[in-house]
């Protein structure tokens, strides 16, 4: 038997960003919590507060350098997997990528300096050096993912017999996604970082002991997760009606809608609200909204987008509720012992990377077949070279490997900051 | 023939492709005299290695991110070529990549027994061996005039790394790497002579392997037009006999116990390594069948591209000097402070 070359391809790209993903994330909003650590203790000379910026910064340390080896795969790969698109994009994509490239650098310098220089730069450079890194982290991920908005909505070009033609490598930034796409992968770092912080220090809150620490943890990364994710759904919702005017296949495949109809239902679960996603989609209860019956077979994005699509949704709306509910603890002042809600708080642990996994798998399975909308086929992107497979084969036991290793020390490393008998 | 933008961001790659060489190469030659590290000071030798990489090495590495972005952005028809002809090399470049990065991250932060300690140094060091290796074959492929795609775009996947002359290059950069970062070990072992002068030693055998390996890939080298660049322009004997004097400074300076001197001669013969390479290339990007000019993207792009890089580096180079003041300086009080930063991190 053998399998689809494109198939290979596509799986190796997507295993190596589904991997990535989640530790840019973490390197992009772990510097946040991180610096404000060592703000809160330079300010009120808690030590409790040294302690935390000590053990986050450690954290951050270990996954910063697992996403800054697999983000230089992924360079890498874009070339490796699909020459083709590389041949005609490189040019438009190299604008943005150079400012990652750059911003990158900055963030790898500065955490150089904080993560190693506690005794070397005076306290207003280590702080500073950590602002440095937080702000670089942010706009290499916005750089990053104007690349992406681009492969969905490109510009800034004009295609004449199969090649790319009058370049303009400035009008490639005006790609209309960079609108929704930007602020809605920033935010989503933030809240599935900030989730999974919550969440361990919710545990050690549950737990018997001093709660000093755990304490001032929680309200540091819920102070992050609580405005996040009361916007992010703001966003969301504009999102969706950018992929509607720009990709309505996509918005076909998210929603099932099978045929074109106007004043288009929105149905939730037993609920159905006439009119409802005409209106959600394009502000007009009477509006027509393209079914996927429209498309040949072929251009239909998977029904994986659907799945993926309510994961994010469902999950995006409880982020919402759960903000509410902390912010109205906040007010009261029980968000530290108020039992349900640490124990939702540690649920939630995991909710926020899975909610940025699928909402990722909604952006780029939702763009298949293509990966530059409507102008080039991912099919016929891919590497001519044989044995992908085997290449796939490799790499999949090297990320499994490595991801179990991170997992283990990250566990290790929480359970000490866990045990409160344990000095930092 | 004028100069012009294709030039221009060859010369930035060429640039970049040296500075990695001298900073992120040291790191590859460090994670090999980690494997190396023998005699009574073995664990000391660990030590230095570890805290020499630390702050550093993911600084150092971005260079080549930075020569990969501009190679993609500036020349797409090179990369794409180079991806589909050196396909093998290149994911096994990117192996080394991650399985250093995270061998040595796990080797620090891995909290584990001693067992799985060595077990991440291992693998820190076994990639610090190869990734160097098939980064030299690599380039070593683009000069090997074996590469044609003056016929269109290459269909399948070249063979021309694993000649002798290309797994002769991959093996004098590995030496390179290991010579370099012997030179900085031998600098940053800062008060304590016995290590100082393992270190020293070892840059000296690396430098003697360095000399028989040059010879070797001179040997080996039967490419036309790279051989006839290298060794018969206007600029060869000036590169030649510049790279040969500094390597005699670097290996005098060691003799004599210079050592800073000895890493200034280095990074000089380096540098004339990575330049030589690039005038015998030049105008081509691969040899013999695609020029810089005929790989380059729209003029429009490379303007921008250029003038992302300029305002980058005037905002990275003082930021770069910095960090590099502050780790790599030498001050009294340094062995101090890395007392500190080991507690630190411990």
């Amino acid at each position: 038997m053998t399998l689809d070359p494109a198939i290979l391809a596509r799986s190796q790209m997507a295993m190596s960003l589904a991997f990535h993903i989640i530790f840019a994330s973490v390197g992009v909003a772990m510097p946040v919590l991180m610096v404000a650590a060592e703000f809160m203790w330079r300010r009120t000379g808690e030590k409790v507060y040294l302690d935390l910026a000590k053990r986050w910064a450690k954290g951050t340390a270990v996954l910063f350098a697992i996403g800054a080896v697999s983000g230089t795969v992924l360079s890498f790969e874009l070339g490796l997997l699909f020459p083709v698109f590389m041949k005609h994009a490189g040019a438009l994509i190299g604008l943005p990528f150079s400012l990652e490239g750059f911003a990158f650098f900055t963030e790898a310098i500065f955490l150089g300096i904080y993560l190693y220089g506690w005794s070397r730069v005076s306290p207003r450079v280590h702080i500073i050096s950590g602002v440095i890194v937080a702000a670089s982290g942010a706009a290499s991920a916005l750089f990053v993912t104007f690349v992406n908005a681009w492969m969905n909505a490109p510009s800034g070009f004009v295609m004449r017999e199969d090649e790319v033609v009058a370049i303009d490598a400035l009008a490639a930034l005006k790609t209309p996604y960079a609108l929704h796409e930007l602020p809605h992968t920033l935010l989503a770092s933030y809240m599935a970082t900030g989730l999974a912080v919550a969440g361990i220090h919710a545990f050690g809150l549950l737990r018997p002991g001093n709660h000093d620490f755990h304490r001032r943890a929680l309200t540091l990364a819920l102070a992050m997760v609580i405005p996040c994710a009361l916007v992010q759904p703001l966003i969301g919702h504009f999102a969706g009606q950018q992929v509607a005017q720009y990709q309505p296949a996509k918005l076909a495949a998210t929603e099932a809608l099978m045929h074109t109809q106007t004043r288009a239902p929105l149905e939730l679960g037993p609920l159905k609200i006439e009119g409802g996603l005409s209106f959600m989609a394009f502000n007009d209860w009477n509006a027509k909204v393209i079914g996927l019956s429209d498309f040949p077979p072929a251009d239909r994005p998977s029904y994986i987008v659907r799945i993926a699509f309510l994961t994010m949704v469902g999950l995006g709306t409880l982020a919402a509720c759960y903000a509410l509910w902390a912010a109205w603890l906040f007010r009261k002042r029980q968000w530290q012992t108020h039992r349900p809600f640490l124990l939702a708080t540690l649920a939630a642990a995991p909710a926020g990377f899975i909610a940025l996994e699928a909402g990722w798998v909604v952006t780029e399975v939702g763009r298949q077949p293509w990966v530059i909308y409507n102008v080039l086929r991912t099919a016929n992107a891919i590497t001519p070279v044989p044995a992908l497979g085997a290449r796939l084969a490799v790499f999949a036991l090297v990320y499994l490997s490595l991801g179990v290793t991170v997992a283990v020390i990250i566990t290790r490393h929480v359970r000490l900051t866990l045990s409160p008998t344990r000095a930092p | 023939m004028s100069i012009g933008l294709p030039d221009v961001l060859g010369a930035v790659m060429l640039g970049a492709l040296g500075i990695y060489a001298v900073t992120a190469g040291a790191d590859f030659g460090g994670g090999v005299w980690a494997l190396l590290a023998t005699g009574p000071r073995r664990s000391k030798q660990h030590d230095v290695i570890e805290s020499a990489l630390a702050p550093v090495w993911e600084a150092n590495h971005v260079w080549l991110i930075f020569v990969v972005v501009v190679l993609f952005s500036a020349f797409p028809r090179a990369w794409s070529a180079i991806c589909v002809l050196l396909y093998v090399p290149l994911s096994l470049v990117l192996l080394g990549i991650v399985s250093r990065g995270a061998g040595f991250v796990f080797l620090q932060y891995g909290y584990g027994s001693r067992a799985a300690r060595t077990q991440w140094g291992r693998m820190f060091s076994a990639a610090s061996v190869f990734t160097p290796f098939f980064l030299g074959t690599s380039l070593a492929a683009l000069s090997g005039a074996e590469l044609d795609v003056s016929r269109g775009e290459p269909l399948e996947a070249s063979t021309a790394w694993l000649r002798p002359f290309a797994l002769l290059c991959g093996a004098f950069v590995t030496t390179l790497f290991c010579f370099l970062a012997a030179v900085y070990l031998a600098v940053e072992a800062r008060a304590d002579g016995e290590l100082k002068r393992d270190f020293r030693n070892r840059a000296v055998y690396a430098g003697i392997i360095l000399g028989v390996l040059s010879v070797a890939v001179r040997l080996s080298a039967r490419n036309g037009t790279f051989e006839r660049m290298l060794f018969s322009s206007w600029w060869s004997h000036a590169v030649q006999w510049g790279v040969a004097a500094s390597a005699i400074a670097t290996l005098t300076a060691l003799w004599l116990h210079r050592l800073r001197i000895a890493r200034v001669f280095a990074i000089v013969q380096t540098c004339g390594i990575v330049l030589g390479w690039g005038l015998a290339q030049y105008p081509h990007i691969i040899l013999p069948g695609l020029t810089l000019q005929q790989a380059a993207a729209p003029d429009i792009v490379l303007v921008w591209i250029l003038i992302s890089v300029l305002a980058g580096t005037v905002f990275l180079v003082p930021a770069l000097i910095f960090l590099l003041r502050i780790f790599k300086a030498h001050r009294s009080d340094a062995a101090a402070a890395d007392g500190q930063t080991q507690h630190a991190l411990s």
